[in-house]
């Protein structure tokens, strides 16, 4: 059989994978489901629980699919839809069919026709390279939690802060990180302030959000206040961007 | 046993099912075209590959599943190691879920809006993808349109404000010192940019819960 990076069979074999992650995510969705009414959560709940993750799931699902279409330069459609919807992220891949190209001597979107060993190199150092996490959360997942349930136990108060910690702990990194450019402002450039000014925006929106909800008893404006400071701080990047680029 | 613990170890065993099978079939991908199309993978070509890729992502890769357990809850967790974009997108949908429904991740109610949330995300994701895949032709020119550029590259941020606001507001104590180390730290250290947020993640979390502990040994935290 002639090989092509979107060669029908490919697509055959990525979206059996595909269905397979559906079927995972069916199967965790209906076991949470259940259990969450076995134990007496109002089922209006989970229902507007879902449609609040799937509303603020479509912005950066979007933006996943622009990350398909970058990849796709090189290495045809159905690698980077597999790899993008399993695992993956755009940053990783790219660096890991990067690295894979520039091994056989090949530089990444510059690739006009890979031969199937190419690919399959490419393929496998992208599987293999990003593996860790799925066969090592089976194996320290139950003693994880365990232990945060015997610290919970012992002592409640300081578990609440623990959990607390932890999540500012990853924000006040992706803080950081908006203001990684920031620098270039003492250098006479604006455009590092980009970010920042989008955070801000996103921000102002969310206290917006939060006062109606307080003073005008609005509580739906709170189901959906982040997915609307999502989008409103993305379609805020659009003139910024103009104005400081 | 009770019907939590019930409840987690099937949690556990499925989980494992799920994922190790998962990673089989996941090589089953380019294995598979290796045998359909008799070409084996440029063995060098691997070797080099994967001496500049895995060493990274294998610790990154170890280091954030440590992080992220505690914060996804243990069925969220095994799904989100499957099905990927967890920072810029599982976790946020979990913490977003778990706020929306006054639980907390350690409890009963925490595992199961967190692995809703995360499940449900999973799957719009898929089928978002399926319709851009399918759709690719007449979506590339809209989606690469130079006026939209901006609005996509600034996602994490608009992300994070938002987010930042509901938890900072909350927990704003602990959450001062991270975050003048933080924006110290990607401002004026030079080696420490954008690509190294992964890796801050675990750093600004460890730092987090020392000075909460801190605090929280002296009093200042009731």
């Amino acid at each position: 059989m002639e090989f092509n990076v979107n060669s029908p069979i490919l697509f055959l074999l990525a979206g059996i994978i595909i269905l397979a992650v559906v079927a995972q995510s069916v199967f965790f969705l209906v076991k949470a489901w259940r259990r969450g009414l076995e134990i007496g959560m109002d089922r209006e709940k989970l229902k507007k629980i879902s449609v609040t993750a799937g509303v603020f799931t479509i912005a950066p699902a979007i933006a996943i699919v622009i990350s398909v279409i970058t990849l796709a330069k090189d290495l045809g459609l159905p690698l980077p839809w597999l790899r993008l919807s399993v695992v993956g992220s755009l940053s990783y891949e790219t660096i890991a069919a990067t690295n894979a190209e520039n091994a056989m001597g090949l530089t990444f979107g510059r690739v006009t026709a890979l031969t199937a060993t190419q690919y399959v190199t490419i393929a496998m150092v992208m599987t293999v390279s990003i593996m860790v996490g799925i066969w090592l959360v089976p194996v320290v997942c139950k003693k994880m939690q365990t232990g945060i349930i015997n610290l919970e136990n012992r002592d409640k108060k300081w578990a609440d802060i623990f959990s607390a910690a932890m999540f500012i702990g990853m924000i006040s990194a992706f803080l950081g990180y908006v203001f990684a450019d920031f620098s270039t402002i003492f250098h006479g450039d604006p455009s590092g302030l980009i970010p920042v000014c989008v955070m801000a925006v996103s921000a102002l929106i969310m206290c917006i959000a939060g006062l109606m909800v307080k003073k005008f008893k609005l509580h739906w404006i709170g189901d959906y206040a982040l997915p609307i400071s999502l989008i409103a701080g993305m379609a805020s990047a659009i003139p910024i961007t103009t104005w400081l680029s | 046993m009770n019907s939590e613990n019930k409840y987690m170890e099937s949690v556990y065993k499925y989980g494992r099912i799920w994922n190790l099978s998962m990673m089989v079939l996941l090589f089953l991908f380019p294995v598979s075209v290796w045998l359909i199309f008799g070409a084996a993978p440029d063995w060098h070509g691997l070797l080099l590959g994967l001496l500049a890729t895995a060493p990274m992502y294998w610790a990154v890769g170890v280091v954030e599943t440590f992080t992220y357990i505690p914060m996804l809850g243990a069925g969220g967790s095994y799904l989100s190691f499957v099905t990927g974009n967890i920072s810029n997108l599982k976790l946020p949908v979990a913490l977003n879920a778990m706020e929306q429904a006054g639980v907390k991740v350690n409890s009963q109610e925490g595992e199961v809006v967190s692995t809703i949330a995360i499940a449900v995300s999973s799957i719009v994701t898929t089928v978002i993808i399926i319709i851009g895949v399918v759709l690719i032709r007449p979506l590339t020119p809209v989606l690469n349109a130079p006026v939209l550029s901006p609005a996509f590259a600034q996602i994490i941020p608009a992300l994070f404000g938002g987010l930042g606001v509901v938890f900072i507001s909350k927990n704003w104590k602990i959450a001062i010192a991270p975050i003048i180390l933080m924006l110290a730290l990607f401002i004026f250290v030079p080696a420490i940019n954008a690509g190294m947020v992964g890796i801050m993640v675990p750093v600004g979390v460890v730092f987090t819960l020392g000075v909460s502990r801190f605090m929280y040994k002296k009093g200042m935290l009731n």
